[in-house]
């Protein structure tokens, strides 16, 4: 008898729970309404021989319990009965089957209109690249993928040179404009989803698939990679912008083709050493750092880490948090180095400042912090050599004070909540995964020893 | 017929001489299910709890220090691979098979012996090289249950150096475990039945480890052929899976290889795997239903024409798994139709099911209970099934919670709910004791209530748009914080759950000396295996003479007859009559 009671309050239970749940679909945001009416279509067939089979059961067991002097009744089959369910069970089948065909085909066919854009991913980051104003995407490959060539454009193929190439997270797509996107992957397997959009595929290295859809609605969305793709899968994280087609096109022209990128000179650390002597009053002539004006050591770091930093603190996302002290004295600093010139200029000299250790100020147990540093050592290197393909800095000879402050900063969103910090998102999430300070200091203490 | 001969034969039947014999190198079938039972519950002890650790860091994210992004994601895929193959295919086919297949259908033991001991020898060698990799330098491999390359063997995923290794050399071993022991149990079924017993009178419990065996005979192959090719790249640099790429910064020697292929070749194993661990609960779940329903079960011959089209459907489905896996999208409309088609067979299964109680005279026993709860999880399971099978609804679902959902419902809570009900119903019959029926009771309503407490909410965060694999969702635009209470209250759910199982074990050991005393034959069954001369049964199971079948295996409440239920082996006479085509005598 509980039974009974217990299959009819989980049918209702479900039902009542479906009804009332606040979690459901998110708001569309493409063409893909098809993909919804085919939910629903399966939905409620499903939904209907759910209540209705658990129903018969529950009564069946309610009406046939047993009781003393009753006999089952003696039936092996019936073929009538079984012919019909079968017939009736494959109309329901095709019924959910043709309409998903149907819009499965719609998937198929790119219209011939749908720009194409190529998604890259790597690990954990997304980039972008437009076929620029020949509509042709230049040929890549793997093997030329290096520091200075992040994409692996190749250089002997002139339909490359006026691709559009966006070394960010964040990608702006115009609205009610058909887009393919052409997914590839630099590493391992990775999968562009964005929820409101309802379609996802996977990036496989060595070859390239594809997604297509037409945004219908402006706004900023979440793009998560939904395919496994290591230790930091679910902090690879980005955003897709959907804009008028004038704001699309504004943004499209900031950004840089292959051709800019592989013409730019390198900096020169003669006329960066110049640029320096504002920077040493409080990093040191070496670069070394120095603990009584909060200032992290610089020599060690590569000069694309020091170029981001000091664009992020030059275009205010970061060193404007409130609760950031130090940012906001660096932001200030940070606006005398103007051009481009000048950042490759003084990021060069930077590079060229030979890393040392700094003094320990934290004290903890480098065996354990050896445990926790293996989620960091994905991105910053086993040695914490820093990685560039990862936009992951050094962290050998870093000073700890200052790691441990910087930690403190992305754990509660002082620094990397922006949401143009496309790499700071990432270590919000990583410098959560650490619970106390005990913990960290056993991590620094760690660092301390590379 | 062949079989006749070794029935009369009076067999030495490798007798055990010691302890050692009997109980460690024993080539008795019910010694080595028992084995295979307890290894497999062991494990998946392990691997309950990794859940648990997995869910509280999921329930209470940035609460749990040790649980690192790596940890999770060791957990997750230790988590997985040890329930489906070293839990459930093992303790399913391994273990019942081993204990019902010879006492079904009437046979001394397994037609080779000793090849049989041999199965479970290697099963506990693949156990323990899976259970070393947890102490091995990086821990076990952290790339998910379905180990995909490249990252499998890349640097970024934990455990791509030793973990994947050991994980994959296990998978081997237990294949060739799994073959052996397949092989034995296959040729039992078609060279050792008694006397009588017409493939078309074997209880479906038979029919079900039957088919899946023959299932698991083809598609493991596949498995084995992947793992060795995988270890091949990972140890010698080969590019059977591996395109040029760069890993972490580094350009890498491989070219030329295709993470799709590898896929391809791992759900040519991993969908029928699904149906390896559902036919045989489908088969015992059948015959649990029939006896505690005292009737027959309804269409016998639709229901054993339904497994074998299960079996044969589940090798062209397998793409299903991958409509978002950048193979040519083309594939969906094949997938899609083949996965759809393959519902059909399945609802017949569970029509006849609930048809099986109607007109019953049910009686509600702890054993009945699990089965009747098996068929409302499974119909939950099944129908979301046509959600993610259909193609295009896989787009918004797929690599979501919704999937996990789904499949955890339908390929674990499903078979578990029927593992429980045939150790309810068996355990008197292999211990002589019967379980304790208020802890069973208490075992069952916490289990029932508890997963659906889980997983029906589940769907929802998967229909939100969910990603599963997260160690955690940090901040988003489009999940609400609504969501991440509802992370916490199916966690809780799941603890509770885990907790319970300690219910059932304390069951089981505390019956094994303290159970009531079983009768013979306490459920009125009608099989074969609950008409040895002794229970538990004997080394030989049957006495000087092997036992001669006359009818089928579910002559319940037959008109006219004396008592609700005619045994298999009982010659027709006025108290025994027989009854229509199936129960006919030969």
């Amino acid at each position: 008898m509980k039974l009974v009671i217990a299959l009819v309050v989980l049918v209702v239970g479900s039902l009542l729970f479906h009804l009332w749940s606040p979690w459901w679909f998110t708001p569309l945001a493409s063409n893909w309404h098809t993909v919804d009416t085919t939910v629903d279509i399966t939905l409620y067939i499903t939904g209907a021989v759910f209540v209705i089979v658990n129903l018969f059961m529950a009564w069946a067991v309610y009406r046939y319990r047993h009781r003393p002097e009753q006999r089952a009744r003696y039936e092996p089959e019936n073929k009538r009965l079984e012919t019909w369910l079968t017939v009736i069970t494959a109309v329901g089948v095709a019924a959910m089957l043709a309409p998903g065909l149907v819009v499965w085909a719609d998937f198929t066919q790119v219209p011939e209109d749908a720009a194409p854009v190529e998604v890259v991913g790597e690990q954990w980051q997304w980039s972008y690249r437009f076929p620029g104003e020949d509509g042709v995407l230049g040929e890549v490959a793997a093997r030329h993928v290096g520091p200075d060539n992040p994409f692996g454009m190749n250089p002997a193929d002139p339909a490359g040179a006026d691709d559009i190439l966006v070394s960010s997270n964040e990608l702006h797509l115009p609205i009610d404009r058909p887009v393919k996107l052409l997914l590839r992957s630099k590493d391992v397997l990775h999968n562009f989803a964005v929820p409101q959009f309802r379609v996802k595929m996977d990036l496989v290295p060595g070859s390239v698939s594809f997604v297509w859809f037409t945004p219908t609605r402006s706004g900023r969305f979440d793009v998560l990679c939904m395919e496994l793709c290591g230790i930091a899968h679910y902090a690879m994280r980005g955003q897709v912008i959907v804009d008028s087609q004038a704001d699309f096109d504004a943004w499209l022209a900031q950004q840089t083709t292959w051709a800019d990128i592989s013409s730019q000179p390198a900096g020169d650390p003669s006329a960066g050493q110049q640029l320096y002597a504002t920077c040493s009053a409080c990093h040191g002539p070496e670069g070394q750092g120095n603990a009584a004006m909060n200032s992290p050591a610089l020599a060690g770091l590569e000069p694309w880490y020091i170029q981001r930093q000091l664009r992020y603190y030059q275009q205010g996302i970061r060193g404007t948090h409130d609760d950031d002290e130090y940012g906001k004295q660096m932001a200030a600093m940070a606006a005398t180095v103007a051009t481009d010139t000048a950042l490759r200029d003084l990021s060069a000299y930077i590079a060229s400042l030979p890393a040392a250790n700094s003094d320990a100020t934290v004290e903890g147990d480098p065996a354990r912090g050896a445990a926790h540093y293996n989620t960091c050592g994905a991105c910053h290197g086993v040695r914490a050599q820093g990685n560039y393909a990862l936009q992951a800095p050094r962290l050998a000879g870093q000073q700890d004070w200052y790691l441990k402050r910087q930690l403190a900063h992305f754990r509660h969103g002082i620094r990397g909540a922006h949401s143009d910090d496309n790499y700071g998102h990432q270590m919000v999430l990583m410098a959560r995964s650490l619970q106390n300070e005990q913990s960290i200091n056993d991590l620094l203490a760690y660092v301390n020893t590379l | 017929m062949q079989h006749t001969a070794l029935a009369d034969q009076t067999l030495e039947l490798h007798d055990p001489h010691s302890f050692v014999t009997k109980y460690i190198w024993s080539q008795d079938h019910k010694v080595i299910a028992i084995q295979y039972g307890l290894t497999a519950v062991f494990v998946g002890l392990v691997a309950l709890v990794l859940s648990a650790l997995m869910r509280l860091q999921l329930g209470f994210p940035d609460t749990f220090d040790f649980i690192t992004p790596g940890a999770y994601l060791q957990f997750v895929t230790m988590h997985g691979m040890i329930m489906v193959i070293y839990l459930l295919t093992a303790l399913l086919l391994g273990g019942f098979g081993n204990y019902l297949i010879p006492l079904m259908v009437g046979a001394r033991d397994m037609v080779f012996p000793y090849m049989n001991m041999l199965s479970y020898w290697m099963y506990l060698l693949s156990v323990i090289i899976l259970l070393a990799s947890f102490f091995v330098p990086g821990g076990p491999t952290g790339a998910g249950w379905t180990l995909y390359p490249p990252q499998a063997i890349l640097q970024g995923t934990p455990g791509y150096d030793w973990g994947i290794i050991l994980m994959l050399v296990s998978l081997a071993v237990f294949i060739i475990a799994f073959t052996m022991g397949g092989l034995n149990y296959v040729t039992t079924v078609l060279q050792a039945r008694t006397r009588g017993m017409t493939l078309m009178r074997m209880p479906l419990t038979i029919w079900g480890i039957f088919t899946a065996t023959v299932l698991g005979l083809l598609a493991f192959p596949a498995l084995l052929v992947s793992a060795i090719m995988m270890l091949l790249d990972k140890t010698i640099g080969t590019s059977f899976f591996m395109p040029a790429l760069v890993s972490l910064g580094e350009n890498l020697d491989y070219t030329g290889g295709s993470p799709v292929l590898f896929q391809h070749l791992f759900w040519f194993f991993g969908h029928p795997e699904v149906y390896i661990v559902a036919l045989p609960a489908f088969g015992m779940v059948s015959d649990v239903l029939a006896c505690h329903a005292r009737k027959n079960i309804f269409g016998y011959r639709m229901m054993v024409w339904a497994i074998v089209a299960i079996g044969g459907l589940s090798f062209v489905v397998w793409a299903h798994h991958m409509y978002v896996s950048g193979m040519h999208p083309a594939f969906g409309f094949f997938f899609a139709t083949t996965t759809l088609i393959i519902a059909v067979p399945t609802a017949i299964k569970v029509y006849n099911w609930v048809l099986t109680l109607w007109q019953g005279n049910i009686h509600l026993r702890v054993p009945m209970l699990f089965a009747i709860g098996f068929i409302f999880t499974f119909i939950h399971g099944g129908l979301t099934g046509l959600f993610l099978g259909n193609v295009t609804i896989d787009l918004p679902l797929s690599d979501t919670y919704f999937v996990v959902a789904h499949f955890h419902m339908v390929m674990g809570v499903s078979p578990i709910m029927v593992l429980f009900a045939a150790i309810y119903h068996w355990y008197p019959l292999i211990t002589g004791r019967m379980l304790n029926d208020a802890l069973g009771k208490a075992h069952f309503w916490l289990t029932f209530l508890g997963t659906y407490a889980i997983y029906l909410p589940m769907h929802y965060l998967g229909f939100l748009g969910v990603p599963r694999r997260y160690f955690a969702m940090g901040s988003t635009d489009f999940i609400p914080e609504s969501a991440l209470s509802l992370n916490a209250s199916i966690t809780v759910s799941a603890l509770i759950v885990g907790a319970s199982q300690l219910i059932f074990l304390f069951n089981v050991f505390w019956s094994l000396r303290h159970g009531e005393k079983a009768p013979h034959n306490p459920w009125g069954a009608t099989s074969l295996e609950w008409q040895t001369p002794d229970v538990p049964p004997k080394h030989g199971n049957w006495g000087p003479e092997l036992p001669t079948v006359y009818r089928w295996a579910y002559d319940f409440s037959v008109p006219g007859a004396e008592r609700d239920f005619i045994a298999q082996n009982e010659p027709p006479d006025a108290a025994h009559p027989t009854s229509g085509e199936l129960g006919g005598a030969s």
